[in-house]
C-alpha cells in the first residue's frame, strides 16, 4: 500500500542525509520526496510517499522517529488530506501546435511560464493522477524534458503535524492479529 | 600581604578545546581514553592543564580506548568517554561505536577534525567521520561555532545517558578548538532538542492492568530478560517481582547478571547457546515477559517458531523494538524498572498464578540437560578452566569479567554465574573480537580496587594485544584468563559441524604445520605465537600452563597477584559450545553433543 509520511525535522545540515541514509540501508525504497523550510525557519518538512504493508511503514516511521533531529512523523494514509506535485515541463510546439498545448493547458489549469521559437515551459500542479495524465497528453508534441517536485501534502485539519500526533497515544494498546492471543 | 600576580590581573580567556574539557567535568566525567594527534593537540592541552580533576588515560589504539570507554560505561553505568585525532584516529574509533550502538552503551566518542576552512578538501588527515558514523550513533555533531560547545557537550551527555543509552560523536574542527573567548561560558545553557523525548515515554495504569490480568491467567508464563534490565538498574525490582511471583527468568547475553545465576528460578542464558531447559520453557511458555529485549535471531532462532504458544508482553524504551521482529500483543515503551514497579506495587496475592506444575517441568528439564562441565586429569578444558575462576571468585562482589568474541565468551555465560548485573562485560550484538582486554582496562579504571579478568581467546586476545602496553603504563593490575585452543574456536566448531570440518583459515600457527590441514592430533608441542614472551616485552607477568594438575594453582597464583597477569592456557580445539540451535533453526533442531 502507497502511504504519504510528513516529517518535521530541524533545518540543519545532515539531516536530510541522516533520514536517506537510514530508508536505504533498511532497504526501504523512496517513491517520492520533497524537502522546504517550514513557516517556522528552524524547521523543515520533508514529504515521502512510500509503499509497503502497515507494518513495514510502522517500521519506517519509529526509524525515522528515532532520528533526534526529527521532530515528529505521521503518516497521513488514512487521514483527510491534500496532495500536490508540481512540474514544470518543456513541449515542442511549433505553428499550429502551440495553441492545441494552450488549449490542453487551459483545461489542466496549467500555466505556461516561458515561450521559444519551437517550444513551451508549463507549469502545472495537481495530484499524482492528474500530472501523470499530463505527461500523456503531451508525448505526441514531444517532451524535452520536465522536472517534478514530488509530492507535497498537508493534512484537512486546524492542527499542524505536531500537534496531531500529540493526540496520537504513543503506547498503545492492541491486540495483535498473529499468533493466538 | 599578597602580592598580585599579573596573571591575575591579565582577564582570563578560554579556547574552544579549554571549554570543551571544562563542560564534561562539569558533566562529571572524572576520565577520558584519549590518543592525541595533530587534530586533538589543543584537547590534550586542555585536558593535563585539568590533570587534577580529570585523569587521561593513554590506550595504545584508538579502538582500545573506544572499549576502554565501553568497559567503564557498562560497569558503572555513567557515560564513557573516548577521544582521538582525525582521520585515521577517527576511523579507527569507527569499530568501538558501532558496537556501543548495538549493546546501547552510552560512551561519547570526541574526535579532531582539520580547520573547518580546509574541511572538504581532503586535507591531510581528514575524513567525514560524522558521515561515516552517522548509522552507527545515536546522535552526532560536527562543532562549526565555538558559542555552541557547551550546549553542545550537555546535549551529548544527554542523549547518550537517557532513553536507550547509545555511543554519541562530536567532531571537533582544531580552529574552533583554538579559537578563544574572552566572556565566560555559560555551561549550563538550554538545550535544543524539539525531536528528543525520553521522559514522556511512560506506561499507562491500563498497561499494568493488562499485563497483571494476563499474568493471573497463565499457567506456564516465563521472563525473557535482557540488556533493557541492566541499562535501567532494574534487577533489584526483577527480583522482588520473580520472587513474588515464582516467574521463572531466562536471560539474553546482556542480560547476564540483570538476575542471580544461581537463583533457583534462573533458568540461565537462552537462544542459540543457552540452555535447554531455557529454550524448552520459553517454547512451552502461554505467557512471555519479555523485557528489555530485542527478539534477536541469536535469541530466537526461526522468528515464526519462537515462544509461538504464548502471549508476548513487550516493554523496552525505544518505540522501534516494539513489533519489529516479533508481534506483541501487549506492548510497553517504558523503562522497565518502571514497569516492574509498577507490577510490584499493583499485585495482589489473588494475582500470583499456581505454577507449581510449570515448576515440576522445569525441574525434570533441569534434570534431564544440565549444563554439565566437562573435566579431564590431563587436558584443560575451557569450561572446566572457566568454571574453576567461579569457583574461585564465587561469593565476592568486586569480580568484573570481560571477554573477547568467540568459544570462550559462550563458555563464560554458560558456567560463569553472575550474581549482579555490571559485572560482565561483553560486546554482544556486534561481536567485535579484541573487545575483551581494552574493555577491562576501562573497567579496572573504573574500579581500581576490583578483580578484573579478562577471559579471552588466542585470536581475540591478538587483535587488541597492544594494549598490555596500556595495562603497565597505566598500572592497571588487569587480569587475563587465555583459552588458548590456537583455532578460531567458534568458526572451527561451523566448519565442523557445516561444512565438513574442512579447516579454512581458522588455523592460527604456521601454515606448515599439519592442523593448517585439519590434520593435527591437538597435541600442541609449541603454541604460537610465544604469549608468555610477549606478556614479558610488555612488562606483565605470565605463566603458561598445559596440564589440569597446574592449573588450579596457577589461576590462584594470578587471581591473588597485586598486579597485571597474563595466564596462557592451553586448551583442546576439538571442544563445541553446546548445546547449539542451529541459525535459523528450532527448538527442535537443537544439538546436545
Amino acid at each position: 500500500m502507497r502511504h504519504v509520511l510528513s516529517a518535521l525535522v530541524m533545518n540543519q545540515p545532515g539531516v536530510l542525509a541522516h533520514i536517506s541514509g537510514m530508508l536505504a540501508s533498511r532497504a526501504f525504497n523512496i517513491d517520492s520526496l520533497a524537502v522546504g523550510e517550514t513557516e517556522n525557519p528552524e524547521f523543515s518538512r520533508i514529504t515521502f510517499v512510500v509503499t509497503g504493508d502497515d507494518r513495514v511503514l510502522d517500521q519506517v516511521r519509529k526509524q525515522l522517529e528515532k532520528i533526534i533531529t526529527v521532530v515528529k512523523v505521521l503518516d497521513f494514509s488514512n487521514q483527510e488530506y491534500v496532495e500536490r506535485d508540481l512540474m514544470l515541463i518543456k513541449v515542442r510546439a511549433e505553428g499550429q501546435k502551440r495553441s492545441e498545448v494552450r488549449e490542453l493547458v487551459e483545461i489542466f489549469r496549467g500555466k505556461i511560464v516561458d515561450v521559444g521559437t519551437g517550444h513551451v515551459m508549463v507549469e502545472i500542479s495537481g495530484t499524482e493522477d492528474k500530472i501523470e495524465a499530463f505527461i500523456e497528453l503531451m508525448r505526441p508534441f514531444g517532451i524535452i524534458e520536465l522536472v517534478r517536485t514530488g509530492r507535497i501534502a498537508l493534512l484537512r485539519s486546524p492542527h499542524g503535524v505536531a500537534e496531531a500526533a500529540e493526540e496520537f497515544q504513543p503506547a498503545e494498546v492492541v491486540e495483535a492479529s498473529s499468533a493466538g492471543g | 600581604m599578597a602580592t598580585t600576580n599579573k596573571s591575575d590581573i591579565k582577564q582570563r580567556t578560554y579556547n574552544g578545546a579549554e571549554i570543551l574539557v571544562e563542560a564534561m567535568i562539569r558533566q562529571g566525567v572524572e576520565v577520558v581514553f584519549a590518543y592525541p594527534g595533530g587534530a586533538s593537540m589543543p584537547l590534550h592541552q586542555a585536558l593535563i592543564k585539568n590533570a587534577d580533576k580529570i585523569r587521561t588515560v593513554l590506550p595504545r589504539h584508538e579502538q582500545g580506548g573506544g572499549f576502554a570507554a565501553q568497559g567503564y560505561a557498562r560497569s558503572t553505568g555513567k557515560v564513557g568517554v573516548c577521544m582521538t585525532t582525525s582521520g585515521p584516529g577517527a576511523t579507527n574509533l569507527v569499530t568501538s561505536l558501532a558496537d556501543a550502538k548495538m549493546d546501547s552503551v552510552p560512551i561519547i566518542g570526541i574526535t579532531g577534525q582539520v580547520p573547518r576552512g580546509v574541511i572538504g578538501t581532503d586535507a591531510f588527515q581528514e575524513t567525514p567521520i560524522v558521515e561515516v558514523c552517522r548509522a552507527i550513533t545515536k546522535h552526532h555533531y560536527l562543532i562549526t561555532d565555538l558559542k555552541d560547545v557547551p550546549r553542545i557537550v550537555k546535549e551529548a551527555f544527554y542523549i547518550a545517558s537517557t532513553g536507550r543509552p547509545g555511543p554519541v560523536l562530536i567532531d571537533f574542527p582544531k580552529d574552533v578548538q583554538l579559537q578563544v573567548q574572552a566572556e565566560e561560558p555559560d555551561y549550563d545553557p538550554p538545550m535544543n532538542l524539539p525531536g528528543y523525548h525520553p521522559e514522556r515515554r511512560k506506561v499507562q495504569p491500563e498497561q499494568i492492568r493488562q499485563v497483571i490480568a494476563a499474568i493471573r491467567r497463565s499457567r506456564r508464563p516465563i521472563l525473557y530478560v535482557g540488556g533493557g534490565c541492566v541499562s535501567a538498574d532494574a534487577a533489584d525490582e526483577l527480583r522482588r517481582f520473580v520472587e513474588r511471583t515464582g516467574i521463572p527468568v531466562a536471560l539474553t547475553l546482556r542480560g547476564l547478571g540483570a538476575f542471580p545465576g544461581d537463583h533457583e528460578y534462573s533458568l540461565d542464558m537462552l537462544g542459540m547457546h543457552g540452555t535447554v531447559y531455557a529454550n524448552y520453557a520459553i517454547n512451552e511458555a502461554d505467557l512471555l515477559l519479555a523485557l528489555g529485549v530485542r527478539f534477536d535471531d541469536r535469541v530466537t532462532g526461526k522468528l515464526t517458531e519462537f515462544a509461538k504458544h504464548g502471549k508476548i508482553v513487550h516493554v523496552d524504551i525505544d518505540p522501534s523494538e516494539i513489533h519489529k521482529n516479533k508481534e506483541a500483543h501487549i506492548p510497553i515503551v517504558a523503562s522497565v524498572r518502571d514497569v516492574l514497579r509498577e507490577l510490584n506495587a499493583a499485585l495482589t496475592d489473588d494475582d500470583i498464578p499456581q505454577l507449581d506444575e510449570w515448576h515440576r517441568e522445569i525441574a525434570e528439564w533441569k534434570k534431564q540437560y544440565p549444563m554439565e562441565v566437562k573435566t579431564s586429569e590431563d587436558w584443560i578444558y575451557p569450561q572446566d578452566a572457566i568454571h574453576e575462576l567461579w569457583r574461585q571468585t564465587k561469593g565476592r562482589d568486586d569480580v568484573y569479567i570481560t571477554t573477547g568474541v568467540g568459544q570462550h565468551q559462550m563458555w563464560v555465560a554458560q558456567h560463569y554465574k553472575f550474581a549482579r548485573p555490571r559485572r560482565f562485560m561483553s560486546s554482544s550484538g556486534l561481536g567485535t573480537m579484541g573487545f575483551g582486554l581494552p574493555a577491562a582496562v576501562g573497567v579496572q579504571v573504573a574500579h581500581p580496587e576490583a578483580l578484573v579478568v579478562d577471559v579471552d581467546g588466542d585470536g581475540s586476545l591478538l587483535m587488541n594485544i597492544q594494549e598490555l602496553a596500556t595495562v603497565h603504563c597505566e598500572k592497571l593490575p588487569v587480569k587475563i584468563l587465555l583459552l588458548n585452543n590456537q583455532h578460531l574456536g567458534m568458526v572451527v566448531q561451523w566448519e565442523d559441524r557445516f561444512m565438513d570440518g574442512r579447516r579454512a583459515h581458522t588455523y592460527l600457527g604456521p601454515i606448515d604445520r599439519p592442523e593448517a590441514q585439519g590434520k593435527g592430533d591437538g597435541t600442541f608441542d609449541e603454541t604460537y605465537p610465544d604469549f608468555v614472551q610477549i606478556a614479558a616485552g610488555f612488562n606483565v607477568p605470565a605463566r603458561h600452563v598445559r596440564k589440569r594438575s597446574e592449573f588450579t594453582d596457577a589461576l590462584t597464583e594470578m587471581l591473588e597477584s597485586d598486579g597485571p597477569f597474563l595466564l596462557d592456557v592451553v586448551c583442546p580445539y576439538q571442544e563445541h559450545v553446546l548445546p547449539m540451535i542451529p541459525s535459523g533453526a528450532t527448538v527442535r533442531d537443537i544439538i546436545l553433543e
